[in-house]
């Protein structure tokens, strides 16, 4: 290996650490505020990335309507509780979100995509079909049961998974898709070609994280959520809805899925069913942070990234299982470091 | 309970046995396949109902040892020709080492940790499978010897039926066994009473490494089973996704009967068979679609029916009540000290939870014989004091004896096992267990055989033995007449006997109660104190934690009173209820 190859593995890893390390971010933000442990993170790095692709043929795609079908079962779930518990007043308010901003979203796309806008508006649009898809999925499978278990959550995670999985087969098919690059543009720098989507995704993966930092330290729904993330009866008894904080993150976590795989699609070829391993690999990153640290996931994340590119030059059939069995190691590390066993919840 | 239940169970069984013998004979050959994957995932599910369903932990790995199960027969048996029934041994072992050293890593975390760890360790089995080169890659390996049973080549589905099934009901008899004894109790405890186990000598880490490692070993004899039935194996079946299945197959059976994991493997593979069948048609390509049924289902499941669907057949089906032993061999009792004899000894104790010090430097003596009281305002520190002398918290300064024997340095399991027994302030029951089942954990120190014996129930004379004890104490306490009922279905008042005759279950020299008389209604505080004194009179120490003024003054021969950590007065009854510096605590000061 030479210099050259060694600051493209660098180049390589860092690409790649960045997105797993925006993952990781989102994994430790739903656990720490809702425990839930966030497996289907990944179907929205694929649902973002096949969106854009979709778009990009101008076709309609089918996540658009998975967003009506989610909507209608919110609405239908939202409305059956209110007329239970006699709160009629909301029921302009669920038809509105639920129902009349899904099927104008669905509207648009289906004017637009065939049109092939710009590509600034199609990423925008990808993310307004994909993104509300969060919440809709943490009102439908965990709002229900937001006070059972981590392992209970962790098996509904499982369960969205495999479900969003075989959603991405109905609606993107088993062969993969690429999006062109944002930019074409290749920079020299000394031996070093950088390509301008490694800068798009370094960059943007910068920008989402300091954007995420201001949110936290500087408005107050940052700071509702932090302070459920550290007590949640405390924040619940100062008017902070753990409902609220639930979506919130759930939001949030979909925005970083989606943009993550809106930025990954023009570097590696996207299949229904490539975002569980990449949101796997964020995971490895937010495990190394105890899935409670946001710096030491982030650094976790960049960790895995260079291994992985590291493993893919040495050993690249060997790629996966380098990446995975890390995790061993890891929870050695944090096992032999742990004080006591944690006594279990419930 | 009742005998038509009973009955009724019977039959079931007895059709499910006549059916399982005859279908091979008379049964399509695709249905024959189809029974005989049921058994298989049955074998893998049986495990995980006893690791998640009773035992509380999750792994979605199994596929993976599976697969180790698989490709570890089908190398030796073919590269290096060696008999199946060796390399189903290489396999176990193989599978032994690699569940104790996961088990051992994560284990000691909290409880997504080996969820979150099987997921990496099944992806990166998978691919290592696939890209071995002397695993055959992803083509993976063909032409398996058949397995030879005493001559006879089992080669087809139909011979190998009985084999499959044999060895599932064999391994559904060996928990079903496991769990009716002193491990299974345990191993049921392990699921919201961990720290109550482990104050009764259960040592919770290691029961959990056990039911890892014997879901294991049942996947992994699934999957020897699976490459010779099919001769040949590739990556495909030992994916992540097989493993998140394998766990659908517990979640839908539930743990509330062994018989679950059939259930559960029955409906999912029949279920699976249609919808492969269906979905394709239904919507125009080809694809795993029933994966987003199975996802949908299983969240609705989980929000609707948390415990599957096995307690709605076992409702239908009532067990027995357990057969008490008629004879057993009484347990041995350790040797008591003399009445008088200095018991317990805290010396200067010190704990400190950060800034906050909690218990400072408080010192005294117990005499064997006594009920100590040891009282105080809320936040006094005695409930810290209690944790101290079992050891279920370390002191951070002082020494704590107890018969000569320093014990503060010990654990709570070592602190129990020389005889000094507990109470909780919040009952800590298994509610769904019998009374009997939950006393007879106390006893868990007093029996010695483990989880092979258990499974296999050569340890029925040790069992009846700890059996009578339970039922021995829980009459000692007067609770004789509700031995077979669920524990969960008590009042308040009996929780906190049961709780007491559970502590007495551990031949204890010194009983710590923990607030016994807290929400007890007036007769039934008047029944508790004449309880206690009559442990008393029968030699029992006792050091007593209480609110209750009334309660106290009445029962106990000395008190200790604390505040703010510290030790405020000490003396017989009288003397503390004239002492000033006490009642200043209690009312404020009086002037």
């Amino acid at each position: 290996m030479n210099a050259e190859i060694a600051l493209f593995l660098i180049q390589d890893g860092l690409t790649n650490g960045a997105i797993y390390a925006l993952l990781a971010l989102a994994l430790v933000l739903v656990f720490a505020v809702t425990r839930v442990i966030f497996i289907p993170q990944g179907e929205f790095v694929t649902y973002g990335a096949l969106t854009l692709a979709s778009l990009q043929l101008g076709k309609l795609p089918g996540t658009a309507w998975l967003l009506l079908g989610a909507g209608l079962a919110v609405a239908t779930v939202e409305l059956v509780q209110a007329l239970h518990l006699g709160t009629t007043q909301r029921i302009s308010a669920i038809l509105l979100k639920y129902v009349i901003l899904p099927v104008t979203l669905f509207g648009i796309t289906w004017w637009a995509a065939p049109q092939k806008p710009a590509l600034t508006l199609q990423i925008l649009l990808a993310l307004a079909l994909v993104v509300p898809l969060g919440p809709m999925v943490y009102r439908l499978a965990y709002q229900p049961l937001a006070n059972a278990s981590v392992l209970v959550l962790l098996i509904i995670s499982v369960a969205v998974h495999f479900a969003m999985t075989g959603l991405g087969l109905l609606f993107f098919g088993a062969e993969g898709s690429r999006t062109p690059p944002f930019s074409g543009g290749q920079w020299k720098l000394g031996v070093l070609n950088i390509s301008g989507q490694s800068l798009w995704v370094i960059g943007a993966s910068l920008a989402l994280i300091v954007a995420l930092f201001l949110f936290f330290e500087h408005t107050i729904y940052g700071k509702a959520l932090r302070a459920t993330a550290i007590n949640r009866v405390g924040a619940r008894l100062v008017g902070v809805s753990p409902v609220m904080a639930g979506k919130l993150s759930f939001t949030l976590a979909a925005l970083i899925g989606v943009l993550s795989g809106i930025l990954i699609a023009p570097i590696t070829t996207i299949y229904y069913d490539s975002g569980f391993l990449v949101g796997l690999k964020g995971f490895v990153g937010a495990i190394m942070g105890g899935l409670v640290s946001y710096p030491l996931a982030a650094a976790g994340a960049l960790l895995v990234g260079m291994l992985e590119a590291y493993a893919s030059f040495w050993a690249s059939a060997y790629k996966e299982v380098i990446v995975f069995t890390l995790i061993i190691p890891v929870l050695l590390w944090r096992s032999l470091t742990a004080h006591h066993i944690e006594e279990e919840e419930e | 309970m009742s005998g038509a239940g009973v009955t009724r169970a019977r039959i079931v069984l007895g059709v499910f046995l006549a059916f399982m013998l005859v279908a091979p004979a008379v049964l399509p050959e695709f249905h024959v396949t189809l029974l005989n994957y049921i058994g298989l995932y049955s074998i893998v599910a049986l495990g995980l109902v006893l690791l998640t369903g009773v035992g509380g932990l999750t792994s979605f790995g199994q596929a993976a040892f599976v697969g180790l199960g698989a490709y570890t027969t089908a190398y030796l048996s073919t590269a290096h020709g060696l008999s199946p029934w060796l390399t189903l041994l290489v396999g176990l072992v193989l599978t032994f080492a690699m569940s104790l050293f996961l088990g051992f890593i994560s284990l000691r975390l909290s409880g997504h940790y080996l969820p979150l760890g099987t997921i990496a360790w099944g992806i990166s089995l998978y691919f290592l499978f696939g890209n071995m080169e002397f695993l055959g890659g992803y083509t993976g390996i063909s032409s398996l010897p058949a397995i030879n049973f005493f001559g006879l080549a089992l080669d087809s589905g139909r011979k190998f039926h009985y084999l499959i099934w044999f060895l599932a009901l064999l391994a559904l008899l060996s928990i079903h066994n496991l769990l009716d004894s002193r491990s299974g109790r345990a191993i049921r405890a392990l699921k919201g009473g961990g720290l109550m186990a482990e104050s009764f000598g259960v040592d919770t880490a290691q029961m959990k490494i056990i039911i890892f490692i014997y879901a294991a070993l049942l996947a992994s004899l699934s999957g020897w089973l699976y490459a010779h039935l099919l001769r040949f194996v590739n990556p495909t079946p030992f994916s992540i996704n097989a493993g998140i299945e394998y766990l659908f197959m517990a979640v839908v059976g539930g743990a509330a009967s062994v018989w679950g994991a059939v259930v559960g493997a029955g409906i999912l593979t029949i279920l699976k068979q249609w919808l492969q069948d269906l979905l394709p048609k239904l919507l125009g390509q080809s694809g795993n679609f029933e994966m987003i049924v199975f996802g949908v289902l299983l969240v609705l499941l989980l929000q609707r029916a948390r415990d599957g669907i096995m307690p709605l057949a076992v409702r239908y089906f009532p067990g027995p009540n357990k057969v008490l032993p008629a004879t057993a061999q009484a347990l041995r009792q350790r040797v008591r000290p003399a009445a008088g004899e200095i018991l317990l000894e805290v010396k200067a104790a010190h704990k400190a939870f950060g800034g906050l010090v909690a218990v400072n430097d408080l010192s005294f003596v117990m005499n064997s014989g006594e009920i100590l009281g040891l009282i105080g305002p809320n936040g006094a520190g005695k409930s810290t004091v209690f944790n101290l002398v079992t050891g279920v918290l370390p002191a951070t300064g002082g020494e704590v004896y107890f018969r000569g024997e320093r014990i503060d340095i010990l654990s709570a399991r070592a602190i129990v096992l020389r005889g000094v027994a507990r109470t909780f302030q919040q009952v800590h029951l298994l509610p769904t267990m019998s009374v009997l089942e939950n006393v007879a954990i106390g006893a868990h120190l007093r029996g010695a055989r483990g989880v092979v014996s258990a499974a296999l129930h050569l340890e029925r004379a040790e069992e009846a033995g700890l059996l009578a004890e339970a039922v021995r104490q829980l009459e000692r306490v007067g609770l004789g007449a509700s031995v077979h009922e669920q524990a969960g279905s008590l009042a308040l008042g009996q929780q906190r006997i049961l709780e007491i005759a559970r502590a007495l279950c551990a031949d204890p020299v010194l009983l710590l109660l923990d607030e016994p008389a807290a929400g007890l209604r007036y007769q039934e505080k008047r029944s508790l104190a004449e309880l206690l004194r009559k442990l008393k009179s029968e030699g029992m120490s006792i050091l007593l934690v209480e609110h209750d003024m009334d309660f106290v003054m009445k029962l106990v021969d000395r008190l200790v009173v604390m505040d703010f950590g510290e030790k405020l007065a000490e003396g017989l009854p009288q003397e503390i209820q004239e002492n000033t510096a006490v009642l200043e605590a209690y009312l404020g000061s009086v002037k």
